[in-house]
């Protein structure tokens, strides 16, 4: 098992550089002069190239390019444009507050959207598979940062149950959760109708196979056949695809941050892409393809646990 | 998908077998209108379309014209949905965003599609070294969530339509690459193209007559899935701030230029975030119906 997990971790890295090499190539082809965006319109063409001779882009791309790389070596992610800090240093203040959101938004649609997903499939083309299915297209369709909109219009602005914006500080719990519970609830009944129908279509698969035949045969009670015949088997391409969920995730996490103004890598992306601070972008952009890496990783091991079939060798 | 015409027993009602000749579209088509929310969410689309095609002729008043002493005005009979912060009339802004979000989701869908496509066949049929490459970048790009390589395409070129037709159009274009790929590996061995190669058919040919109608199905339900998500992904950058630039009226900015009157004048926000659930939701009904159609096992 740990020869495997090596293994996996070692593959894994040349998938990571071509990954950061994508991303340099991505901000560097596209026309556009990072410097001069950086310092706006009205610069004159002297701080410009002053700029330009500071962070090196005046060198060979290639130059540039064995820079980029020697630097995430030695795990340095970069200065930003704008504020001239360590870009880990911003990353690190609100990276906590993104994986808070991320946990808590993947409970509530973990909670509600497997229950949903096997009570709608086997009931299939009932009025409750129809209302499910129905809400749950409609989960996809909604984008993030109206459902963030209409909850705090009826939980803040409506009834002022909670507080609409921000993420309060860690040392006072009571007020952290307070401002953490609708951005959560957002985010997890958008998540909830995509695992929902996944949790769906793969139940349909393997509620009609040969072996659920026969546990019912036996005279299995119903809830035995759906639990431990029906949903263990679902369970392998329900966990090959998380991976795909947490992309997902990634994606309307940033604008359920945007929405509640809740700060986070979300946040801080839109902020870095607005200024147009390319350090800044670049780093988060690896910090999300590091996350994405690691998740497809794990999802990967545990793939094998779930699945006996599955062999590492 | 291919025309070729098969026969269909008719129902059996007037004694002795009927047989009708149903060309393959006609027969899609009926299954396609037997799925009762598929053909709902077809009506929403062409409402919608109607709406964006006829806009001066429906809306009652001009969507950018200002009036600063009516500013966020009280809904009236005259100004349904009343006037936003620079006193423009609502509604005809709802109803002239139907525009730019048909506009972006299409052509963007049209370009990646395209793009995507051509990628993928190209890839899958000549193999190789290249097609490897292409693929392992197509994979990577996938592995991105579609906001933040839009987020990060914007950054880049700036804010406008066009270029915002861009951002969405690249990351679309992987998705289509992924799909047209693996029917591309499989259909070149069989028969049928090598028959073609055979008669000296040229490579062009092959490509677009012989594979590209083979998966022209799922291109469909593609296109139909990713224009849901070009119009969400729009009214996503638009509401960051980072799509089409004013004055030009988009469901995505109007939501976010009423976020802060949410609590006295919720209208402002609210009613076009309706208009645009609407249409998503239309192109995604649409999606699933095409889907059931191709693939009746997944219903």
């Amino acid at each position: 098992m740990l020869r495997h997990i090596i293994r996996r971790l070692l593959l894994a890295i040349p998938t990571l550089f071509a990954v950061v090499t994508i991303i340099f190539l991505l901000v560097r082809v596209i026309p556009g002069d990072p410097a001069r965006a950086a310092l706006g319109d009205n610069a004159t063409e002297e701080a410009v190239n002053t700029l330009r001779e500071q962070l090196g882009l005046n060198d060979p791309i290639w130059v540039q390019y064995v820079n980029y790389i020697q630097d995430l070596l030695r795990g340095d992610l970069g200065t930003t444009l704008i504020t001239r800090q360590p870009a880990w240093e911003q990353i690190r203040f609100v990276l906590p507050h993104t994986l808070e959101l991320a946990a808590a938004a993947l409970v509530i649609a973990l909670l509600l959207g497997i229950p949903i997903g096997i009570i709608t499939a086997v009931k299939q083309n009932s009025p409750i598979d129809y209302t499910g299915r129905i809400v749950s297209l409609a989960g996809l369709s909604m984008p993030a940062f109206y459902l963030g909109l209409l909850l705090i219009y009826l939980f803040s602005a409506r009834l002022g149950w909670l507080p609409a914006i921000g993420a309060g500080d860690f040392s006072e719990p009571a007020d952290n959760i307070k401002r953490l519970i609708l951005p959560a609830l957002s985010l997890g009944l958008i998540e909830m109708a995509f695992i929902a129908r996944m949790t769906r279509s793969v139940m349909l698969n393997v509620l009609s196979a040969d072996y659920v035949r026969t546990a019912r045969a036996k005279g299995l009670a119903e809830h035995v056949v759906l639990v431990r015949h029906a949903f263990r088997a679902g369970l392998v391409p329900i966990v090959s695809l998380v991976g795909i969920f947490v992309i997902s995730l990634i994606g309307a996490s940033v604008l359920t941050e945007e929405v509640f103004a809740r700060p986070g890598l979300g946040k801080l992306m839109i902020g870095a892409s607005k200024q147009r601070d390319y350090t800044l972008l670049q780093a988060i952009m690896v910090l999300y393809a590091f996350i994405i890496v690691i998740v497809n990783i794990i999802v990967d091991l545990i793939y094998t646990f779930v699945d006996p079939r599955v062999r590492y060798d | 998908m291919a025309h070729a015409a098969t026969a269909d027993v008719a129902d059996n009602t007037s004694g002795g077998p009927q047989v009708k000749l149903v060309s393959q579209r006609q027969r899609a088509w009926r299954t396609f209108r037997r799925n009762k929310s598929a053909v709902v969410g077809l009506g929403m689309i062409i409402f919608v379309v109607v709406v964006a095609l006829v806009a001066p002729l429906i809306a009652p008043h001009n969507p950018i014209e200002q009036s600063t002493i009516n500013r966020l005005a009280e809904p009236t009979s005259d100004y349904l949905l009343g006037r936003d912060d620079f006193g423009r009339d609502v509604l005809s802004r709802i109803i002239y965003g139907a525009r730019i979000a048909l506009l972006v989701g299409v052509t963007s869908v049209l370009l990646g599609g395209i793009l995507g496509t051509t990628m993928g066949i190209v890839a899958g049929y000549f193999g190789g070294r290249i097609g490897t490459v292409i693929m392992r970048v197509v994979d990577i790009l996938l592995s991105f969530p579609d906001l933040i390589t839009g987020l990060l395409v914007m950054a880049v070129l700036g804010a406008g339509t066009f270029k915002l037709i861009i951002a969405i159009g690249l990351t679309i274009t992987p998705r289509f690459a992924r799909l047209a790929y693996g029917p591309t590996l499989s259909i070149k061995e069989k028969e049928f193209v090598e028959a073609a190669l055979a008669l000296g058919q040229r490579t062009q040919v092959i490509l677009s007559r012989h594979i590209l109608p083979n998966i022209a199905g799922e291109l469909l339900v593609l296109a139909s899935l990713w224009t849901a998500q070009a119009i969400r992904l729009e009214a996503s950058l638009s509401f960051i701030g980072l799509g089409v630039p004013p004055p030009t009226p988009t469901w995505g900015q109007m939501i976010r230029d009423g976020t802060r009157y949410l609590t006295d004048y919720p209208l402002l926000s609210l009613a076009p975030g309706v208009a645009l659930l609407f249409t998503v939701f239309a192109f995604n009904l649409v999606g699933d119906g095409l889907r059931d159609v191709l693939d009746p096992r997944s219903r």
